[in-house]
C-alpha cells in the first residue's frame, strides 16, 4: 500500500515537471517591458489570431527566445522585426510597415470615409437646392376661410 | 439609374468576398521564394559527428522536407515523400525538426527512410531561418541554392503531380 502511494506520488511529481513551462528570467524591468511590448506586436504563425507573447505554441516559444536573445545582443526592435519579416513575411507583424504592397491596407479606410463623405455632401447639397417641399402647400382658399371664421386652432 | 451605383458597389463587394472563399488563411506565401536558402551547418542524423552545410548541397536540384516524429501529417505524406525520392530522380533531404534522436530513428525504422540524408535541427534555429512555421513543409531548392518553391502541409498524390514535380522540373531548368 505504501509502495503504491509512493509510486503515485512519484508519478505526480515527475509528470508535473514534464509539463512545467520555464519562466523567462529578465535582467531588469526595462528588459521585461521591452520584451513584452515587442512580443505583443508579433503574430504567432501557428495560432494566427494570437501574438507570440500570449501563445505557448512551440514556434512561439522559439520566437520569444530569439527575440530575447537579440534584445540582449543589443539589437533594436526594428532590427528584430526585420529579422522576422525576412523569414516570415509581413504577416508576422500586427502593424505592417507602410510600403508598396501595404499602402491600400493603411489608406483604404480613409479612402472609404472620403468617398462616403463626398456622397453625403452631394446628397445634402442636392436636397438643399430642392425647393419643392415634401409637405404639400395648403390651399390658399382654405386658409382664407379659416382666417375669416377665426377657427385657426 | 438611381440604383446603379449601389448595384455596382454591391457587385464589387460580392466579387471581393467571393474571391476569398476557399482560400486557406493558414497557408502563407514564403518570404524566401526566389531568394537564396539560408546558411546552415547541421549534424547528420545517421552520424551526428558529421556536419553538412548549404554549400555541400549546391549543384543539384533537391527537395528539403521538414519533418518530425511528433508530427501526424508527416506520417500522412510519408508514402508520397518516399515515392518522390524513389521515382522522381531528384534527391530528397530531410530536416528533422525539434525531435529526439531516439524517436526520429524509430520513426524511420518503422516507416522507411526515403531521405538521402537527414539534417538534425533540435533547437529549431535553422527552421526559423527557413521561415518554417509548422511541419510538414517542403522546399525545392535549385543547383545555385535558391529556394524556388515551398509547400506548406502534407505532400499528397495530387499536389505531388500538379505542383511538386513541375516545380522540381522548373527548378532544374533554371539557368
Amino acid at each position: 500500500m505504501i509502495i503504491r502511494l509512493f509510486k503515485l506520488l512519484c508519478l505526480c511529481v515527475f509528470s508535473a515537471s514534464l509539463f512545467a513551462i520555464e519562466p523567462i528570467v529578465f535582467v531588469d524591468e526595462d528588459e521585461e517591458k521591452r520584451f513584452r511590448e515587442l512580443t505583443a506586436e508579433l503574430r504567432c504563425l501557428v495560432c494566427q489570431n494570437q501574438n507570440i507573447a500570449d501563445s505557448n505554441a512551440g514556434l512561439a516559444i522559439d520566437l520569444k527566445n530569439i527575440s530575447l536573445e537579440q534584445i540582449r545582443e543589443g539589437k533594436t526592435d526594428a532590427q528584430i522585426k526585420d529579422f522576422l519579416v525576412q523569414r516570415y513575411g509581413d504577416f508576422v507583424l500586427y502593424e505592417p510597415q507602410f510600403k508598396s504592397s501595404t499602402w491600400l491596407l493603411w489608406l483604404g479606410p480613409f479612402g472609404v470615409v472620403l468617398i462616403g463623405g463626398i456622397g453625403i455632401w452631394l446628397t445634402i447639397r442636392k436636397r438643399a437646392g430642392n425647393t419643392e417641399s415634401l409637405i404639400p402647400d395648403p390651399d390658399q382658399e382654405q386658409l382664407d376661410k379659416a382666417l375669416e371664421n377665426g377657427d385657426w386652432e | 439609374m438611381r440604383y446603379l451605383i449601389p448595384l455596382i458597389a454591391f457587385i464589387a463587394l460580392g466579387a471581393l468576398l467571393y474571391s476569398g472563399i476557399g482560400k486557406d488563411p493558414k497557408i502563407l506565401p514564403s518570404a524566401l521564394l526566389n531568394q537564396p536558402a539560408p546558411d546552415f551547418e547541421l549534424p547528420l542524423l545517421r552520424d551526428e559527428t558529421k556536419r553538412i552545410t548549404k554549400e555541400d548541397l549546391l549543384g543539384q536540384t533537391y527537395a528539403l522536407n521538414v519533418w518530425g516524429s511528433w508530427c501526424p501529417a508527416c506520417r500522412l505524406e510519408h508514402d508520397f515523400i518516399t515515392a518522390l525520392a524513389e521515382n522522381s530522380g531528384y534527391a530528397v533531404y530531410g530536416l528533422n525538426w525539434k525531435d529526439t534522436r531516439e524517436n526520429s530513428l524509430r520513426w524511420l525504422a518503422q516507416f522507411g527512410n526515403p531521405y538521402k540524408e537527414n539534417l538534425v535541427d533540435r533547437v529549431g534555429k535553422t527552421a526559423i531561418d527557413f521561415g518554417v512555421y509548422g511541419a510538414p513543409e517542403t522546399f525545392i531548392i535549385d543547383a545555385k541554392g535558391i529556394i524556388r518553391f515551398k509547400m506548406v502541409g502534407p505532400v499528397t498524390a495530387i499536389n505531388l503531380q500538379q505542383e511538386i514535380l513541375p516545380a522540381l522540373k522548373a527548378a532544374a531548368e533554371q539557368p
